[in-house]
């Protein structure tokens, strides 16, 4: 008999929700050692049932029909107090945001202690000794100290390395881990998936791990099970559902992945050059800087120098903190670099001001992040699409007619001018965000982490989109990006970055396939789900 | 990993409050000093009040004394050289002065102020994580309820009402004076003598202060028990109890002590009204009259004085907030 | 705006406060049509207790004076001195925060300095001194008011600017050639609209108490009647007519938290926790 068997379980959402549950007809068994992965997108209550069986559901949700079963007891609907003994000593979990899901206030010890504390085992000596111990075993780098530091002294690994430790630290007969190296830079994330790994092995310890990323499924799950709106719609192998799979949604998903090696060869360019960037720097410093503080200086920028060719699109990548944000901003000038500069059109976009740069800095536009921010809440979207023409001079009636072609433009209905940001899904938001920047007719876009918010088969939409934009319009693009992967889709060329310096630049696909350098080479090594890259083009090709 | 620990960035924290409290004193004598120049009429009689306005020869002491026939900055450079050696100018009116009838009124008044605010962060606390911990039961409606009013009231009129239903129609407590004239107790007679006179002025102060640290700390209460690490400390089995106590009380706390700093200049504004009414011997007390008396130096000394008393209350609530939080110990 | 009334409604207090509020208001209005003489004029014996006499339900205070022309005519003061200085504390807060936290740097540092000063030194006193110093009159009494209480203004806008400024919509407005004037104006004020509102709610609220705390100091403008004044002149007798400083106060405990609940409800009703979709 399985470790945790879920039967026919459906949890309910509160009145006025979307849907009725958030996730039901739920079926599925764990072993003993075994990962499995639940896989699925944003809104698809994958990590609903893990919530279920630690007990922990969101306020006002709640399991209104179904049974779970763990070691051979039902579990669902036991009292609190039973329930207490359970977490944490057979069944733990981690979270997605290592930074908040530690107590600011305590120590690490203290906070690793407690475990031991709130199930009665060991005494405080032997708590501390053991905290250590585990620290060790989680691979933090000189536990001695860290086992006295507050959360905000660690960096996102570590903290997440705590929270492993943490949930370790009674044995447990099963790990949940909800979305865990989601918040992580790749290679942090490649080394917390192999210490769940070993950890696994060693101990023999079951695995409920959820993600949206199938890199991640691929590298670590035995089985998988895939959710959309609530419901399983596939189960099987992870062999099984990665490379053969039956449903219709698991396919698109799988083929919505943008791939390493599904990249064209970039001409050489032939040319001029529409912005160059010479010698770019910017400091940042925290902290009063006064009579009683003292002053810390983060380098984010230093002597970074590239040049754009009309119609090229070049990928800036790196990791979090490598400065490759900066430089786009800079360019722009929402920041005012300390040195260097940037040309464009003969005129040095860094050390203008006023009425010059306004007038330069029309034909830079950027496209944002974070959907839900990068729109004013309170303005309809035929504000947020004339504002600007509006601004530079064009009358009320052409700048609507304008922004009409816009929508049409990113695949919207015209429709759409007289509503709410609100009212769109975040897909939708991106693409108003896109309209909004091509409003001014600009000749390079600079895109911040444009896909990185989207679900995959929305990230692939859009990337369609910018690519044909590129092209019918002659745009030059600076796309700034996390992840390989989607630079790998988009880019001609790619700038890699390490704490504020360029490492290496060339055409993608020499940095993508033999980089200069040992760091390009260890951000290639960590991207999750290579092998099944690989796997996936052979059995593509033998089909 | 960061520098282990940070004792230096402790002192140079208070220190640097240190200079911006003397910075704010200098500040508020500029201020009293413009005040007096900014207000119809002569300088001198400002100064005087108006007991010692109809003194000519008072008056001419203290144009030369503070040189009002010189420039202005002459003028001002005598006046805060005078305040900075705690010379508040003198009264007319009570033929003293201001400084010393300050410090003989002081004490009374940070016994009842720091007894009201110490009475109201505990029971507010208290009151607010009784109310977060059931939030929407009975309970919670009572105490927010409640907290409703008190914040509604107008402190003077809590005075009034208390001292009349306490004072003089049940005659539980006397509700006048700092202690029984003429009864000479001495030792812990006399201690508990004026812990009696003390309750109600410094219930009636508190009340307010209740009200408000209450709702803060369930509001705060509330937001906290949503954060991610709560979520964490239940997975790892702890109970409610000590998840409460340890994780979201501590947490809690910190905008409960930053509104307690902010309150501290409210605490002595409430002191002249409790005082006022409950005939307390404090420096409220003293500003009461001095308004009615129209003695303006009584008035700006006082004003000056609760000043620092209030800068030092938000240093100690500044040294708390950096000893409860590591985040800004260990950084700044 | 359906939706906004919908949620404020939800809040039984809120209601409740509006109710009262509505009959506050309503006596300030009618005051001068129901006691078209003076509320100083004497019109029957001192002392008169309530509901002993037709025509004057309340009775009469120290000086003969009819007590409920009184009360309904410190309505008008007390509504008016809220209303008017809430209005100048805003107008002195919003500009003063808005410029610190979307200038930042050395404008922030200058203008949080200056608030800290005015947040630092107690209120109450100041507003006594003010008042003590320059002959107490309704303009005065309003400054007063108003000079002590736009601090908390300041540090809530300049809190709300300061974290819209980073705000990806606000920097796409600087993209799309906006000057600083039109950011602040239609994207980041609008935004930070709804906590000034709560804010100012209780700002109302709050100046009413601290204008009967001065008048009970005698620090009024001596030719209006208000509440405050009221309970200070009856204080003196307070062991034989309770009941003329009970009732004023009354008043204000009532208005006063009718204002503090509609600034819950209207908190409820602008502030819904932002709940984005999660799993």
């Amino acid at each position: 008999m399985s470790l945790l068997q879920i039967r026919d379980l459906a949890i309910a959402l509160p009145e006025g929700a979307d849907r009725k549950f958030a996730a039901q007809n739920i079926n599925f068994d764990l072993d003993k050692g075994e990962i499995l992965c639940i896989v699925g997108e944003s809104g698809s209550g994958k990590s609903m049932s893990a919530n279920a069986v630690m007990g922990l559901l969101p306020q006002g949700v709640k399991p209104v029909k179904g049974t779970i079963t763990f070691d051979g007891k039902s579990i669902l609907g036991l009292p609190e107090k039973e329930m207490l003994k359970l977490r944490g000593s057979r069944i733990s979990m981690i979270f997605q945001e290592p930074l908040s899901a530690l107590n600011p206030l305590m120590r690490i010890g203290a906070q690793i202690a407690e475990v031991f504390e709130a199930h009665g085992a060991l005494n405080s000596t032997e708590r501390s000794k053991r905290a250590l111990e585990l620290l060790h075993e989680v691979g933090i780098p000189d536990p001695d100290a860290a086992i006295r530091a507050y959360p905000f002294q660690l960096s996102g690994g570590q903290r997440q390395r705590v929270m492993i430790a943490m949930a370790l630290a009674l044995e447990p007969d099963i790990l949940i881990a909800d979305e865990p190296t989601t918040a992580l830079d790749v290679t942090t994330q490649a080394q917390i998936l192999k210490l769940i790994e070993d950890l696994r092995r060693k101990r023999g310890m079951a695995v409920i791990f959820i993600t949206h990323d199938f890199g991640v499924v691929a590298d670590i799950a035995d089985r998988v099970i895939v959710m959309q709106t609530g419901e399983i719609v596939e189960t099987g192998s992870a062999d099984e559902v990665l490379l053969k799979p039956q449903h219709p949604y698991t396919r698109a998903l799988i083929d919505a992945i943008p791939r390493l090696t599904q990249r064209r060869e970039a001409e050489a360019q032939t040319r001029a050059p529409i912005l160059t960037v010479e010698g770019l720097t910017k400091t940042f410093s925290t902290g009063s800087g006064s009579f009683f503080g003292k002053r810390r200086v983060v380098k984010a920028v230093q002597d970074v120098s590239f040049q754009l060719y009309a119609g090229e699109t070049i990928g800036i990548v790196g990791e979090s903190g490598s400065g490759k944000s900066t430089v786009g901003r800079c360019i722009v000038r929402l920041l005012t670099p300390d040195a260097g500069r940037v040309m464009m059109d003969g005129g040095d976009l860094a050390h203008m001001s006023g009425s010059d740069l306004r007038d330069k800095r029309r034909k830079l536009q950027m496209i944002f992040q974070d959907p839900y921010s990068s729109l004013n809440p309170r303005a309809r979207v035929s504000r947020i699409l004339t504002e600007g023409l509006i601004a530079y001079g064009t009358d009320r009636r052409t700048a609507q007619a304008r922004a009409r072609e816009l929508l049409e433009l990113v695949g919207l209905d015209a429709s759409a001018m007289m509503r709410f940001p609100h009212e769109f899904s975040g897909g939708q938001r991106q693409r108003i965000g896109i309209a909004r920047a091509l409003a001014l007719d600009p000749k390079i876009i600079i895109a911040d982490e444009a896909v990185s918010a989207l679900d995959v088969s929305i990230q692939a939409q859009v990337l369609d989109l910018l690519a044909d934009l590129k092209t019918r319009l002659d745009l030059s693009m600076l796309f700034i990006t996390h992840d390989l992967r989607v630079a790998a889709r988009i880019c001609d060329r790619i700038i890699v970055m390490q704490k504020g310096q360029i490492v290496e630049q060339g055409p993608a696909g020499k940095v993508l396939h033999s980089p200069d350098t040992a760091y390009t080479q260890s951000l290639l090594d960590a991207i999750p789900g290579q092998d099944y890259e690989r796997a996936l083009e052979q059995a593509e090709a033998g089909s | 990993m960061q520098h282990e620990y940070g004792a230096d960035n402790l002192t140079r924290f208070i220190l640097g409050r240190l200079v911006k409290a003397v910075f704010i004193l200098l500040a508020i004598l500029v201020f009293n000093f413009l005040l007096i120049h900014a207000a119809p009429g002569d300088p001198a009689a400002v100064m005087a009040g108006e007991a010692g306005a109809a003194d000519e020869k008072f008056l001419a002491d203290l144009r030369t004394r503070f040189g009002l026939d010189q420039p202005l900055y002459v003028q001002l450079w005598i006046y805060i050289k005078g305040a900075v050696q705690l010379d508040l100018g003198f009264s007319f009116r009570q033929q003293m002065p201001v400084a010393d009838l300050i410090a003989d009124r002081l004490p009374a008044t940070l016994l009842l102020t720091g007894v009201a605010f110490v009475l109201s962060l505990v029971l507010g606390v208290i009151a607010g994580v009784a109310a977060s911990a059931r939030q929407g039961s009975w309970g919670d409606t009572v105490i927010s309820t409640l907290a409703l009013l008190f914040y509604a009231t107008p402190l003077f009129w809590v005075a009034l009402m208390a001292s009349l239903v306490f004072s003089v129609w049940l005659g539980w407590l006397p509700g006048f004076g700092y202690s029984s004239i003429g009864a000479g107790y001495t030792g812990l007679a006399h201690v508990l003598d004026v812990a009696k006179h003390l309750i109600l002025p410094a219930t009636t102060l508190g009340l307010f202060f209740t009200a408000i640290y209450m709702r803060m700390t369930r509001a705060s209460m509330l937001e906290v028990s949503r954060l991610d690490f709560v979520k964490t400390a239940r997975a790892k089995g702890l109970r409610r109890g000590v998840i409460q106590r340890r994780h979201i009380l501590r947490n809690a706390l910190l905008p409960v002590i930053t509104l307690a700093g902010l309150q501290a200049g409210q605490i002595f504004g409430g002191a002249i009204l409790t005082e006022t009414v409950f005939a307390w011997p404090g420096i409220g007390r003293l500003m009461f009259e001095a308004i009615n008396q129209r003695d303006y130096n009584v008035i700006l000394g006082v004003f000056y004085i609760s000043a620092a008393m209030v800068l030092l209350f938000n240093l100690i609530t500044d040294v708390v907030y950096v000893i409860v939080d590591p985040r800004i110990r260990l950084t700044t | 705006m359906r939706d906004f009334w919908k949620r404020f409604r939800y809040n039984r207090g809120a209601v409740i406060g509006l109710v009262i509020l509505a009959i506050v208001i309503l006596a300030a209005i009618l005051a001068p049509v129901l006691f078209p003489q003076s509320p100083w004029k004497m019109v029957q014996r001192p002392f008169l207790p309530p509901f002993t006499q037709d025509g004057l339900p309340l009775g009469t205070d120290a000086l003969g004076r009819d007590v409920l022309s009184g009360l309904a005519h410190g309505a008008y003061v007390s509504l008016l001195v809220g209303l008017v200085s809430t209005i100048v504390a805003l107008a002195i807060g919003v500009p003063v925060g808005a410029c610190a936290g979307y200038f930042a740097g050395r404008v922030d540092d200058a203008l949080m300095r200056f608030t800290e000063f005015f947040q630092t030194i107690p209120s109450f006193a100041l507003a006594i001194v003010l008042l003590a110093i320059f002959q107490p009159s309704l303009t005065f009494v309003i400054i007063a008011i108003a000079v002590v209480s736009w601090p908390p203004v300041a540090r809530l806008v300049r809190g709300e600017v300061l974290s819209l400024r980073t705000r990806e919509f606000v920097e796409a407005a600087t993209l799309s050639g906006l000057g600083n004037t039109q950011i602040i104006l239609r994207h980041i004020l609008p935004n930070a609209l709804p906590p000034i509102i709560v804010l100012a709610s209780l700002m109302i609220a709050q100046a009413i108490l601290l204008e009967s705390s001065l008048s009970f100091l005698g620090l009024g403008d001596p030719n209006i009647m208000s509440w405050g004044y009221m309970i200070g002149a009856a204080r003196t007798v307070i062991r034989t007519a309770w009941w003329l400083s009970f009732l004023p106060g009354m008043a204000i405990l009532l208005t006063v938290l009718a204002l503090n609940l509609i600034g819950e409800g209207l908190n409820d009703a602008l502030n819904p926790r932002l709940t984005r979709k999660s799993e």
